[in-house]
């Protein structure tokens, strides 16, 4: 499967953070005619990669996309067959409320996220948040039968399938960071058309939004010479100024800050230029909040880049991205690619 | 005066590179032999008479300072921090923007056009903004594009024959100690590593150690000093001039205790004053560096600093003398 | 085993200051593994190997506990202190503190005008001395105290300070008691610093290079009044790890656990803790990945003087251990 297909795909399967071998065959079998060798690694890291055409030894570049997605799990009972639950990741108890879900126990069970009905309320309760703690998920069975079902520690993720709007724009859940996992194979399907002298690994990695763990233990199997996630960066909304912002269908952001090694920023904002890929500066103060931040201290430290595909609504079942921007961010990493010949790679530990 | 360059260099976390120019000249006058890594690190190496053990001592180049992420049209600059600022401090200060160092002012409304509650309520980063006189946003762009990092104009300044001021003592002090050590030859081998991004994180500390593999580490810091009014005594971390402070345990690592031991040691020996820092918050290098690899023992010393994380510390010439005899007296006890 | 937990939960042993508690495990740990050494960071490893082509396993507990280190002496020999890990100044009202050589002091608050705004920096240990040079005679800047507490066992359960988590020590010494026929290499690691940051388990890890990982802590109950809710009940079995703050348990070993449960008949329980890490967070992310997962020993009162387990539950976990560790792994 490849292009927007893909992206469909990858958005509406499953694969909470810790969970995510369930997209591993999509993976492999989408990869498979891109890539001479794909591994997982001993926390489910998969690894796909790319032979360049340099002699030997030649150099390691390390794309990085997370593929697992914020979820929920099942933490209790309560009669009358309601399940109770807490976050995999960094959720906003505002949007849960009303929501379908899946729980997937002994089998996949399609369920709705309730609390008690407005009508009901005080009046001054209408005006707050619904906590999570107060919230369940009602799978329409009986006490029994949901034990038999589903055991606590089950996870449960969003049910939603993608949406096209218009102008290529798509909506639709775990575009965080699957979108970045679709950027990897367009890139790579350029790379097949062209003559890259190092070895591309794309790795989707896992347990991301709980604390960038896959990256950690990947880029340590790995130790490439260059690192780059690509991640998702906040889109342009209303309310929020430009400069925290990302606007869709101008391409991606190019992030500058502490994990960004300056020569690669120079290089991919150069080639950039060069190639005229819209692109957009994305200043970060903090390291943090990215695979980046993870590979770049591994071993004796890598050199580190971030692409960051502009996203509207992040963490929701609606995450907004402009098809156009993916294709614009797989253009450059392959350009870059291309690029990098030894005396570049040698020339990023001189400061 | 070193201490005085290097204070007035530029080195915001990331962007180390006035500082790190500085050190390696400094490094290539001694006649150290040196290298730096895929993060910007810089290790110097003085391989020992015996060379049995490696220490490695730590010190960061970078400081706290801002970062442009937004430019206006009418060439204002947005700003935010990098590392940890107490916004309260950035009123009406001067500061350099960019490697070319751009002069600069904090700007924000005022008093005149605030309502009373206003000015009892601490400015919000957005209401705060960097004027360099451009005159559009074309121009500010060209001065200052996005990520340009910002440093606090502050001239050092010797107060008294103890006392000197200027910006970022954290960790210019540690790096000043760690270029005297280097003037000594050692049975020991010694490698100084001259880190980037510690006040993000750490982050440059664990992939030094892991290059640099010593059997043991110090980290020098400058450290916060509050030996100030309106601190009752057992509140004061530090306080200036009663020698350098060794760290009892900090938010990020507990001493290796034989190394505390020793050092304590070694200024009885030398008649060398030190002090405990009293406190244990923040964080420095050593969190990084005594989880590398199977673990690494270390040890902390520091300066007192007052003010650190603005425009302006103050701290004693003596007492960064001192921590030049007490870490060489350790140094020269170890084969 | 009840008199080992009472002794392991009545040693000092703050977060850096595990020494007393290292030396009894390595006492009762050599006869039972075939080497026992100590680590850079303070953890006490002891291999037991085993039979066939098995994996290398590395199960964790960890000696220190909670406690408060000394930042200040003052003229008139008052102590002032800081948190070694999570402690709440409310726990330390009323209580005693015990210093490494045995030193007793008890803690003490300055006036308040509301008992809300007690914070560690108005509290103090008094030891009792007359003067700054009198105290600093037994207590110096940079010591460490824990609270001192008798450990009580009333029928099955068992109450003391401090079981988080010398309880995982006794379960991890249990187990290796019981093990006769692993075929798995399986290193018994009694781990430091666990309470500030997962520090010993993480380097311990890096030097063992394991092929799976098992932490062995105490978790939290919903089983009382009121309490958060929780799905883990003190005298319901061992408590197999989903998640919690620090990790994601791999779904190969929690399932593994699972099914030894079921198929040896052992009471377990499934726990998803919503706050707080354990070792297994710093072990499964050591070199390349390590698949870890955890058996926790229900526990109320966490971080307390009175923290209270399950005789029941702490033989659920040897039983779960020791059945597991007896299966091929893949």
């Amino acid at each position: 499967m490849t292009g927007k297909d893909l992206l469909r795909a990858l958005s509406g399967g499953k694969g909470v953070s810790g969970y995510e071998s369930d997209l591993v065959p999509l993976l492999s079998q989408s990869f498979a005619p891109l890539a001479d060798e794909i591994k997982e690694d001993s926390l489910g890291n998969l690894v796909m990669l790319r032979r360049g055409t340099g002699s030997e030894p030649r150099s390691k570049i390390m794309l990085a996309a997370h593929m697992d997605e914020i979820g929920l799990v099942i933490t209790g009972y309560e009669p009358g067959g309601f399940l109770r639950f807490a976050n995999i990741g960094g959720i906003d108890d505002r949007v849960l409320l009303a929501q379908e879900v899946i729980v997937h126990g002994r089998k996949d069970l399609v369920g709705v996220i309730g609390a008690k009905p407005p009508h009901i309320q005080e009046p001054d309760e209408q005006d707050k948040t619904v906590k999570m703690n107060d919230l369940f998920i009602d799978v329409g069975l009986d006490d029994e039968t949901v034990k038999q079902l589903v055991e606590i520690g089950d996870m449960a993720t969003i049910a939603q399938q993608p949406v096209e709007l218009q102008n290529q724009r798509h909506a639709g859940k775990a575009l965080d960071d699957r979108a970045g996992v679709v950027v990897m194979q367009l890139c790579l399907e350029i790379l097949s058309k062209l003559s890259h002298s190092a070895d591309v690994y794309a790795v989707a990695t896992v347990q991301e939004e709980v604390g960038l763990r896959g990256a950690v233990v990947s880029t340590y199997g790995i130790v490439p010479d260059i690192g780059i996630a690509i991640d998702v960066g906040h889109g342009d909304i209303p309310g929020v100024p430009a400069y925290d912002t990302l606007p869709l269908g101008k391409g991606p952001g190019i992030a500058y800050g502490p994990q960004v090694h300056p020569k690669l920023y120079q290089r991919l904002t150069e080639l950039a230029k060069e190639w005229s890929v819209p692109y957009n500066v994305e200043p970060s103060t903090s390291p943090a909040g990215t695979d980046a931040y993870a590979i770049q201290i591994t071993q004796h430290g890598i050199p580190t880049a971030l692409i960051s595909l502009p996203l509207r609504y992040m963490h929701t079942a609606v995450e907004t991205l402009d098809w156009s921007d993916l294709e614009a961010a797989a253009r450059l990493l392959a350009l870059f690619i291309c690029s990098v010949d030894s005396e570049f790679v040698e020339g990023l530990q001189c400061f | 005066m070193l201490l005085a360059r290097l204070s007035e260099a530029a080195g915001v976390s990331g962007q180390e590179d006035e500082v790190r120019n500085l050190i390696k000249a400094e490094l290539e006058k001694l006649g150290v032999s040196y290298k730096t890594d895929a993060l910007g690190n810089v290790l110097a190496y003085k391989p020992g008479r015996k060379g049995g053990t490696t220490v490695m001592a730590a010190a960061h180049m970078d400081e706290v300072g801002l970062m442009v992420v937004g430019v206006e049209d009418s060439g204002l600059l947005r700003f935010k921090p990098v590392g940890g600022i107490d916004r309260r401090v950035l009123v009406a200060k001067q500061v350099l923007v960019g490697p070319d160092r751009v002069p600069g002012v904090i700007g924000s409304k005022p008093i005149h056009l605030q309502k009373r509650n206003e000015r009892n309520t601490p400015l919000q980063w957005q209401e705060l903004y960097i004027d360099i006189g451009a005159k559009d946003k074309a121009e500010a762009e060209k001065l200052a594009p996005l990520g340009t990092a910002v440093i606090f104009a502050t001239s050092f300044k010797q107060l008294s024959d103890d006392i000197v001021m200027g910006k970022a003592f954290d960790d210019r002090v540690g790096c000043s100690v760690l270029l005297e050590l280097l003037k000594e030859d050692y049975d020991c081998s010694l490698v100084c590593a001259f880190t980037v991004q510690e006040e993000v994180g750490l982050r440059g500390a664990g992939p030094a150690a892991y290059s640099a593999d010593p059997d043991l580490a110090l980290v020098i810091e400058g450290t916060t000093a509050s030996d100030v009014p309106g601190v009752p005594e057992h509140g004061h971390a530090t306080s200036v001039g009663k020698g350098p402070a060794l760290t009892i345990m900090d938010r990020t690592s507990i001493p290796a205790r034989p190394l505390v031991e020793k050092l304590r040691q070694v200024a009885l020996e030398e008649n060398i004053p030190i002090q405990y820092r009293r406190a244990t918050t923040g964080g420095t290098d050593a969190g990084k560096i005594h989880l590398t690899k199977g673990g690494i023992p270390v040890a902390g010393v520091s300066v007192p600093c007052r003010y650190i994380h603005s425009p302006a510390s103050v701290a004693s010439l003596g007492d960064i003398e001192k921590t030049v005899r007490l870490v060489k007296g350790f140094l020269r006890r170890e084969c | 085993m009840q008199e080992m937990i009472k002794s392991l939960s009545e040693l000092y042993g703050p977060a850096g200051r595990e020494e007393a508690v290292a030396a009894y495990i390595r006492d009762v740990m050599s006869p039972l593994a075939d080497e026992v050494y100590t680590d850079t960071m303070g953890s006490v490893v002891a291999v037991k190997r085993g039979s066939a082509n098995g994996k290398k396993i590395m199960l964790a507990a960890h000696m220190d506990e909670i406690g408060v280190m000394i930042t200040d002496i003052d003229e008139q020999g008052f102590l002032r202190f800081s948190n070694i890990g999570g402690i709440s100044p409310f726990t330390l009202i009323g209580q005693r503190a015990e210093f490494a050589d045995g030193t007793i002091g008890v803690f003490g608050f300055e006036k308040l005008d509301d008992i809300k705004d007690l914070k560690l920096n108005k509290m103090y240990i008094d030891i009792g001395a007359g003067s700054r040079e009198e105290a600093i005679a037994k207590v110096n800047i940079g010591d460490s105290a824990v609270i001192h507490k008798e450990c009580i066992i009333q029928g099955q359960r068992v109450i003391g300070k401090a079981m988080d988590d010398r309880v995982g020590c006794a379960v991890l010494i249990e187990t290796a008691r019981r093990l006769n026929n692993s075929p798995h290499e399986v290193y018994f690691v009694f781990t430091t610093q666990e309470e500030v940051g997962l520090r010993g388990a993480r380097t311990a890890a890096y030097s063992i290079d394991p092929d799976y990982g098992i932490a062995v802590d105490v978790t939290l109950t919903g089983d009382t009044p009121e309490a958060h809710r929780m799905a883990v009940s003190l005298g319901k079995g061992a408590a197999v790890k989903v998640k919690d703050a620090s990790v994601i348990a791999h779904p190969m070993v929690k399932d593994l656990l699972v099914s030894t449960a079921k198929a040896k008949g052992i009471p377990y329980q499934m726990e998803v803790l919503e706050r707080g890490g354990t070792d297994a967070g710093s072990i499964h992310l050591i070199r390349s990945g390590v698949p870890t997962g955890a058996v926790s020993v229900p526990c109320r009162y966490i971080h307390t003087p009175g923290e209270m387990v399950d005789l029941g539950d702490v033989t659920a976990c040897v039983d779960l251990l020791a059945g597991v560790l007896e299966e091929p792994w893949e």
